[in-house]
């Protein structure tokens, strides 16, 4: 069979499910259900595994399928005046950068259905939850298959819609209403940087489709530096930061964590936020030619990265942990983009796919244990009572930490070496922001851990009795992920420690323009340094994650007290960590109060006192004139025909006298006027 | 006969039924009832037929008639369409249809007046579509005003006199200012000719002196700024469509507000070319335009009103209609028209939805409602599709429109696209809040706890527009292909030089010459 050539109907699937749900959903059983939206995940899944297969087979390794012309185009200029037509299409684009990604989404994907069929078996809406990550695995394959910039979109603002219904899937609470809006709004503001980058390109390329616009911009008749590459990246990087929860639009991602926690896994942290990771990766070649969008990046990304960590150590909530967790491992992921290493960029997206996406699922075991709490204050010595979901927690631990030979350790130490030897200017800067960002990382992760699985109980005595291990159907899938988490680095194994880095080759043809154009700019990293210097440098990281371990080791666990006397000695800073630096409420004030409905209100006054004002206020006048000429015509013009009709009254007064009426007086008068004549006649 | 003909058939044959329903009895209300909606169905039957004749190959207009009217001053009557009325009327007559359907139960007085009133207006507003004969076109487009007047007037909310007087009188007033205008042209015409004509294509290619277009420009502009309606002309749209019943909302809406648009794109552009590519015209029309959709939006945002909120949604969209018209190019002009259709689409879907709830509850404050999806799940997932589509959620109609007409706008001046583009965001704020206030929620208050989901008319007037939204967002190629040649002909006439800028062909790659170098100091190659 051709997988090739179906590679369109990868994303069908899913839709497929979604459209069955959307339609006889309610009527249908939780068995079928079941049945029915994991598998289709599956399908694509095999699918997608024949392509790639089918794929390193070819020579280019590269293929498109192009079902029609979706948008075409009336005609326009670019800025160079001539005149292009080119439309976007409703096609595919199969290559190592998108083979990752769709392996990553389907696989993990498919876990993470499979892990609801347990986790969601006891809620109501059963198939509309499914018939929306279904909406979603569609709309995220949608993403990164689509050949263009265009129709990258619809994925992109699919996920969006899918991430607003499923964050809001508790539509009776206030606050998951608010958290699903909130997260459409944000991600819309970035999503406007993006279309103004989607024109920029149109304007230089004439075409949103990657191949040709990659093609063009390497060409060679593009010189680096050209002022219009950096404001088509960081147009693209707008959008980037809207979905990928960058600074300082970040703000909707821990808010989102009212939605159920496999959302959360799925969306909030292995798939939907790494879409801006994958775009930038995906116009590498626009981002490199560009060294000031690269910087911008690059800053944003590591600043990012501490940021979130710094208020993840002060967090209670055992999801708001991970989910600050995931914006500063995004922030990782960006600084990658931006010194070059995008295929390390990729390297870590895929293995925190793994990681993080079983350490929400394993705090959704914990979750559902507990019945429902959510906080790490009121748990406590879990680990002999949920083991399963202990040792794989564990496993994503010391991933994320980057302890080797788990799998956080080679990408997270690709990322930080290359960023050392990167030609940005302050590289050293960026590379301690990551260092101490680590060290952070492995202090709040195992702060979690302590705190939940570790130490006395502080679980609330009512709950106590009913923690239980999780369903089979949620424990397999935490087992694969752990096993993936594990082993799942050594993909990208490195040539220093006698490895061939797989991953970085099987990339190499969608990044390689971008190393020509770093190498021609003379921004390249330089790699001539010994193998001795990586493994320094990994032995940098390995200390700093032990020494986040000891931290968290002995101020949550061994030493309780010291942790509180540590708040109490720094209240400020506490409070303004565990505030999140007050961004939500800079925002609430300024925004949403200040701009939107401050601005709102006051232009409904402007609009129905002024403007309606004014329309009101000319038919006020109109009526006034009326009336006035109403007075006018009733006193003075028909005052004059009255007068006068008063004059002719006066003056016919004598004369009406005489107007008896009665037929003798007439005839007497009749007679008069004869005997008149008649003596006029004779007399004259 | 028929294919000669057709547009006089599709034109009369509402007010055929019109007179048809007068000669029933008004006594029994569901003979009235089924008779008006076999009508409105077989209305849009009929207009049918164009979408297989219609020939978007063909860059003049099409199924023309034309019979002499009063020929002393040179008025006939005279049809004629091409793809930008074909798809007009094609929303008239869907929307003419989906309006009656709607009205079964929420009209309930005065049932065979009702069906009359709409009828009239149907024909009203094809006939502005079709006209080609200014003169005609006059007629039509005040004629349309009375059954509307008396719609709002009759079957209206509480204040509904007001509304209705209001509708009138503004939109009137515009007219008046557009019919001086109309005979400025006609006597230029006849000072230049010696010949009286109305004839809109005669018209069209007169070479008035800037100085008299400009003066023209304005006048028009009044009568179709007023009926589109643009900021600042805008007040009397809420108060109409709050006053409205369902019906005549969707009408409104759908097509009523498209004639000011209509006006600008048949009769001012090509009239008076000179004027429209004024950079002094430009700049005014382009920031009333860009006001209008964040201004637009922002009001919405704070309605307390379903209906209000929706219909400040419509000055906020129809702002796009506008920049995307004095864009002056094949984007901008192709992105309006078929955003034109898209608002028709949904924003009389809006219209419907308010509608169906408003017949239940009898109110429409906002607050009133919370987590109905509890109770209405049928309902709050059309909601939920309308809303996305009228947001500019990409595969379904709006967002072709809107990033068309960007695109148009970036062409000429990108911080034109940006502000529109801040109109996106804001329009995503205040669906989503007011989604979020009646949908989601706990359904706390009694009297929603009892109401009953969508019966089966309900959902049937919902979802031919929104199986329409879907096409037009997932193949809007034949509505392209239909736009192409009038929008060819509008650019070249506005700005003769656009199309003779020279095709563009992507660079050929210049071989690098230290390429092995370069591969060597890559990060990647070991």
């Amino acid at each position: 069979m051709n997988f090739l050539e179906s590679i369109w109907l990868i994303p069908l699937f899913p839709a497929a499910g979604a459209l069955i749900m959307l339609l006889f959903g309610k009527k249908l059983p939780n068995k079928i259900v079941s049945i029915i939206c994991p598998g289709s995940v599956l399908i694509s899944f095999i699918f997608a595994l024949g392509a790639v297969m089918q794929l390193s087979g070819l020579a280019e390794r590269r293929y498109e399928k192009i079902l029609y012309t979706w948008l075409p185009s009336a005609g326009f200029h670019m800025a160079n005046g001539d005149m292009s037509r080119i439309g976007a299409d409703w096609g595919f684009l199969l290559d190592p950068l998108s083979s990752v990604m769709v392996l990553v989404v389907t696989g993990v994907g498919f876990l993470i259905h499979v892990y609801s069929v347990g986790y969601m078996g006891h809620e109501g809406g059963y198939y509309r939850f499914f018939g929306y990550l279904n909406l979603f695995m569609f709309s995220m394959l949608t993403l990164v298959l689509g050949n263009n910039y265009l129709l990258l979109f619809v994925g992109w603002e699919g996920v969006g819609l899918c991430s607003y219904l499923l964050i809001g899937f508790y539509f009776h609470k206030k606050s998951a209403g608010d958290a699903g809006k909130k997260a459409f709004v944000v991600n819309r503001i970035g999503d406007g940087g993006f279309v103004l980058g989607m024109f920029l390109i149109l304007a230089t390329f004439g075409t949103l489709r990657f191949t040709s616009v990659t093609e063009q911009a390497a060409s060679g008749h593009f010189s680096i530096g050209d002022p219009v590459f950096t404001l088509i990246a960081l147009g693209l990087f707008v959008g980037a930061m809207g979905k990928s929860a960058q600074f300082p639009l970040y703000v909707w991602l821990p808010d989102a964590m009212e939605g159920p926690t496999p959302v959360s896994a799925l969306i909030h942290a292995a798939t939907m936020v790494t879409a801006g990771v994958y775009m930038i990766a995906r116009s590498n070649v626009l981002y490199t030619l560009s060294p000031d969008a690269m910087a911008v990046v690059a800053s944003v990304g590591a600043f990012t990265a501490l940021f979130a960590a710094t208020i993840g150590i002060a967090q209670n909530d055992i999801k708001k942990v991970l989910a600050y967790s995931t914006v500063s491992q995004l922030g990782y992921m960006v600084l990658a983009c931006g010194v070059g290493a995008f295929g390390a960029g990729i390297f870590h997206l895929m293995t925190h796919a793994f990681f993080k996406a079983l350490l929400f699922l394993g705090a959704g075991s914990v979750i559902h244990a507990l019945s429902g709490e959510q906080d790490l204050y009121k748990m406590g010595a879990l680990k002999n009572k949920i083991p399963v979901t202990y040792g794989t927690f564990m496993v994503a631990s010391l991933a994320i930490i980057g302890l080797p030979p788990f799998a956080g350790f080679f990408s997270k130490d690709e990322i930080l070496w290359l960023t050392w030897n990167s030609s940005v200017g302050i590289s050293w800067l960026l590379w301690m922001i990551g260092f101490i960002t680590a060290g952070l990382t492995a202090c709040y992760i195992w702060r979690l851990v302590f705190l939940a699985f570790f130490g006395k109980s502080r679980v609330d005595h009512h709950v106590e009795h009913h923690i239980h291990e999780s369903p089979k159907s949620m424990t397999i899938p935490l087992i694969v992920l752990a096993v993936l988490s594990a082993i799942g680095g050594w993909i990208g194994w490195p040539a220093a420690l006698g490895g061939s880095n797989r991953l970085e080759h099987w990339l190499e043809p969608v990044f390689e323009p971008s190393h020509h154009i770093l190498a021609a700019g003379g921004h390249a990293a330089e790699l001539a340094a010994s193998h001795a210097q990586e493994y320094m440098f990994m032995g940098l990281s390995v200390a700093v994650a032990c020494f986040g371990v000891f931290l968290a080791y002995y101020f949550f666990l061994k030493n309780p007290a010291a942790s509180e006397s540590l708040a109490t000695n720094f209240s400020g800073i506490h409070r303004v960590l565990q505030n999140k630096y007050y961004v939500d409420e800079f925002y609430n004030k300024y925004l949403v109060e200040g701009f939107c409905k401050g601005g709102g209100n006051a232009l409904w006054r402007f609009d129905s006192s002024v403007i309606d004002g004014g329309v009101n206020g000319s038919a006020w006048l109109t009526r006034l004139f009326s009336r006035a000429s109403i007075w006018w015509d009733t006193w003075v013009i028909d005052g004059f025909v009255r007068a006068s009709a008063f004059a002719v009254r006066v003056l016919s007064y004598p004369v009406r006298l005489l107007q008896t009426g009665l037929v003798q007086g007439s005839a007497l008068f009749i007679l008069f006027g004869i005997l008149i004549f008649m003596s006029y006649f004779l007399l004259g | 006969m028929f294919h000669e003909h057709i547009l006089s058939i599709i034109l009369f044959f509402p007010l055929a039924g019109a007179i048809l329903l007068m000669l029933l009895p008004g006594g029994n209300t569901n003979l009235i009832r089924w008779t008006a909606n076999i009508i409105g169905f077989a209305g849009f039957l009929i207009s049918l037929p164009l979408v297989f004749w219609f020939d978007s190959s063909i860059g003049d207009f099409q199924f023309t008639e034309k019979v002499d009217w009063i020929p002393s001053i040179g008025a006939s009557f005279s049809l004629g369409i091409d793809g930008i009325s074909f798809l007009l009327i094609m929303l008239t007559t869907v929307l003419g249809f989906i309006a009656i359907l709607c009205s079964w139960s929420s009209i309930a007085e005065r049932v065979k007046e009702f069906y009359v009133y709409i009828l009239i207006l149907q024909a009203g507003m094809l006939g502005v579509f079709m006209s080609l004969d200014f003169f005609l076109f006059y007629v039509f487009w005040e004629v349309m005003l009375v059954p509307m007047y008396f719609l709002i007037g009759i079957w209206g909310g509480p204040q509904k006199l007001y509304a209705a007087i209001k509708f009138f009188l503004y939109t009137l007033v515009g007219s008046v200012l557009m019919l001086l205008g109309i005979l400025t042209i006609y006597f230029w015409n006849h000072s230049q000719t010696g010949v009286y004509s109305f004839d809109v294509v005669t018209l069209q290619n007169l070479n008035m002196p800037l100085n008299l277009q400009l003066w023209l420009f304005l006048a028009f502009f009044v009568g179709f700024a007023i009926k589109v309606p643009m900021f600042p002309f805008h007040t009397w749209l809420p108060d109409a469509h709050v006053q409205a019943p369902t019906a005549g909302s969707v009408i409104l809406a759908g097509v009523l507000l498209k004639m000011g648009t209509y006006g600008f794109v048949r009769f001012s552009l090509p009239m008076l070319p000179d004027a429209s590519r004024d950079d002094r015209i430009v700049t005014a029309m382009v920031t009333l335009s860009i006001i209008g959709i964040i201004y637009g939006a922002l009001v919405s945002l704070m309605q307390k009103d379903w209906k209000k909120l929706v219909a400040y949604s419509s000055v906020s969209h129809l702002g796009f209609c506008t920049l995307g018209i004095f864009a002056l190019n094949p984007n901008g002009l192709t992105g309006s028209l078929i955003q034109q259709i898209n608002h028709g689409i949904s924003t009389g879907a809006l219209f419907l939805i308010v509608g169906i709830i408003y017949e239940r509850r009898h109110t429409k404050e906002i607050s009133e409602f919370g987590g109905l999806s509890t109770v209405m799940p049928v309902y709050a997932t059309l909601f939920l599709i309308i809303a996305m589509s009228s947001l500019g959620l990409p595969t379904l109609n709006g967002f072709i429109g809107e990033f068309v007409i960007l695109q148009g706008a970036y062409e000429e001046n990108w911080v034109w696209a940006a502000f529109g583009v801040s109109g996106i965001v804001l329009g995503a704020a205040y669906l989503l809040w007011l989604y979020q206030r009646t949908m989601f929620g706990t359904l706390d208050n009694p009297e929603n706890k009892v109401l009953k989901d969508l019966n089966f008319r309900e959902v049937m007037t919902l979802v031919p527009l929104i199986i329409w939204a879907f096409w037009i967002g997932l193949y809007p190629k034949p509505y392209f292909t239909i736009l192409e040649k009038p929008v060819q002909k509008i650019v070249q006439r506005v700005r003769p030089d656009y199309y003779a800028a020279k095709e563009y062909v992507p660079p050929e790659p210049i071989a690098e010459a230290n390429t092995e170098g370069a591969e060597q100091a890559a990060p990647a190659a070991q």
